[in-house]
């Protein structure tokens, strides 16, 4: 195929077919609608399912059918639509249920605007859903990271029976880059799902049932178990980051998603000016790549947590950082993307951007 | 020796969960007969819903999903549409699917999804100890209505059977009751054509079933299914409201 300049959104969706998407279930909601009028034409063409939902309350329980009955199903929405989302999500977490969500953000709380934002950071990690559950979740830097993390995203779920979500923001869906299908992503080795619910016919000899419901405190305690060892796995298998110029760096920078992208200029910046900056770059925000932190230098005078918001990701970070290092923060949030220089700026007033 | 009757391979072994004198249980036996007879039972798919039967997935003897309260239709739409092939049906109460699920319903019923909805009406919420329901008759005393229901602040018991027949996709929409045996029969009857329409892929298909809840409604269980053949029945007329081959051939 080669590279072809494709905007993000519909990246997603392509993406989404390669990654082998039987399912698609969604609502209108700005900045993500290009991912459903992509796979409205091009799923029905190719003989799969898509059906725009009442509501995003409604899509995520169709997910949820889909998910139960075996096959591979995603949903897409932005950060309104997200948070109608989160009971779902957390039934089939409970459940153990595979699907993919993409979660497109923008600025918040509430209506808040259409502009690119990154306020969703603890709706994504720490969920909106009741109970003890993790997402495993990817927030990619580019079309083409968010390409291969797309196209793998289904077997990841698949594997561990649990929702992945691809966290990016509108910067991601809406911008144009020139992008390649055909990069090799990793293959896992899956079982059948002999636990689908699609008619005991197909499974003969035991009666399938998709539940989150254990009303026996020992019974949920011992779920709760269960689920908390699939956690510790995905924890202990799927952390995913890349450190950046980090051999001997003055400051260190953890930023993802666009916001990195911004902040490599801003290194770039930075160099020029005899300051060496490096960055640790979540890729999957959980599991939290905590061991990074390890490898800062202990020359190193600081961290700079940067993020497109009042500081979520920054608990993260002063937790891995576990008080070895000064940290600071620097935001911009509400749909307002930093430039470059206001974060050299704030690496070279490091003292004022600190944070207890 | 001859066997002239036997519990329904329909239904699992599990003891019902549900009050005595509750209806539901005849309901449960209604639908899992319908599932024997028509050979569905190795590729139905069931959904319970949340309220008393939110336990319906242990007794159901086919593969079921537990849905958030309210998502049934949802969910059976996730189900249907990559499985067309195999039965989906709900077992939803009235606080489920008339108040927290009346979107999901609606909605459903208008994308005509080729699904059966066991919609169990039963003028309360019982799970939760018998609250005011959408379907609460006017006059009628809940823990959250406890003059009785005032229509001008709580508005009047909803008609869910005649607000779908209006509704373009619902191919066979019909309400039932089972106060006494004559209508226990006829409510099977109606419950397999909603799934044998399913089978011929017409459409949406819902059998409203009024029922009893002794408990909550603080009667013996006797006494119950007489106030629903006296005040459910008047309110709540039985019959036919959809019937797409009868209307459109």
């Amino acid at each position: 195929m080669g590279k072809i300049l494709m905007k993000g959104n519909e990246a997603i969706a392509l993406a989404a077919i390669k990654g082998g998407v039987d399912a698609f279930y969604g609502y209108p909601i700005t900045p993500q609608n290009e991912v459903p009028e992509y796979l409205s034409k091009h799923m029905i063409e190719n003989g799969k399912v898509f059906v725009q939902a009442e509501s995003e309350v409604a899509s995520i329980n169709m997910v949820y059918g889909a998910a139960g009955a075996g096959v591979r199903v995603m949903t897409s929405s932005s950060s309104p639509g997200i948070a109608l989302m989160q009971e779902g999500i957390s039934y089939i977490a409970g459940a153990e249920l595979p699907c993919v969500i993409v979660s497109v953000m923008r600025g918040g709380p509430g209506l808040g605007n259409i502009q690119p934002a990154q306020g969703d950071y603890y709706q994504a990690t720490r969920g909106g859903g009741n109970g003890d559950y993790n997402l495993i979740v990817y927030a990619p830097e580019s079309i083409q990271e968010t390409i291969d993390v797309m196209k793998s995203a289904f077997d990841t779920a698949d594997y561990y029976r649990n929702p992945v979500m691809v966290l990016v923001d509108g910067l991601i869906g809406q911008m144009m880059e020139a992008v390649d299908f055909d990069r090799p992503v990793e293959k896992r080795d899956l079982s059948l799902k002999d636990w689908a619910t699609n008619g005991k016919k197909n499974h003969p000899g035991k009666r399938n049932i998709a539940n989150s419901l254990h009303l026996g405190a020992e019974i949920l305690e011992d779920h709760n178990k269960n689920l908390k060892k699939k956690y510790d796995r995905i924890k202990e298998n799927e952390v995913k980051y890349e450190m950046i110029n980090m051999d001997n760096p003055d400051y260190t920078i953890v930023a993802y998603g666009t916001m990195a992208r911004v902040c490599r200029s801003a290194i770039k910046q930075l160099k020029k000016k005899g300051i060496e900056v490096g960055m640790i770059r979540p890729i999957a925000l959980w599991p939290y790549p905590k061991k990074a932190f390890d490898e800062i230098p202990s020359t190193c005078k600081g961290i700079m947590c940067v993020e497109m918001s009042m500081g979520q990701m920054l608990d993260d970070v002063q937790i891995s950082n576990r008080g070895r290092f000064d940290v600071a923060f620097y935001g911009r949030y509400a749909g307002v993307v930093p430039e470059p220089e206001e974060i050299v700026d704030a690496i070279e007033n490091f003292e004022e951007w600190r944070v207890e | 020796m001859k066997v002239k009757y036997k519990k329904t391979k329909g239904l699992t072994d599990k003891p019902l969960s549900y009050c005595p004198g509750c209806t539901h249980g005849i309901a449960h036996k209604l639908v899992g007969e319908t599932l024997e007879e028509l050979d569905m039972l190795d590729d139905a798919i069931g959904i319970a819903s949340v309220g008393c039967s939110v336990f319906a997935y242990q007794f159901f003897n086919c593969d079921m999903q537990q849905a958030p309260h309210g998502r049934a239709c949802a969910e059976a739409t996730g189900i249907k549409r990559v499985l067309p092939d195999n039965t989906v049906f709900t077992y939803q109460g009235d606080g489920d699917l008339a108040s927290i699920g009346i979107a999901e319903t609606i909605h459903a019923a208008n994308r005509g999804e080729n699904i059966t909805v066991i919609f169990i009406n039963n003028a309360i919420y019982g799970m939760t100890g018998g609250q005011m329901a959408p379907t609460t008759l006017i006059g009628q005393k809940t823990t959250t209505s406890q003059s009785g229901r005032d229509a001008k602040s709580q508005g009047y018991p909803i008609h869910i059977s005649e607000m779908l027949s209006t509704i373009e996709g619902s191919a066979y929409i019909e309400r039932v009751s089972l106060h006494d045996p004559k209508h226990v029969i006829k409510a099977k009857k109606a419950i397999k054509k909603a799934f044998t329409y399913q089978k011929e892929k017409r459409g949406f298909t819902l059998i409203e079933v009024l029922s009893s809840c002794p408990v909550n409604w603080g009667m013996k269980p006797i006494d119950a299914l007489k106030w629903v053949e006296e005040n459910m029945v008047e309110q709540y007329p039985l019959g036919v409201y959809k019937d797409k081959e009868a209307n459109n051939g």
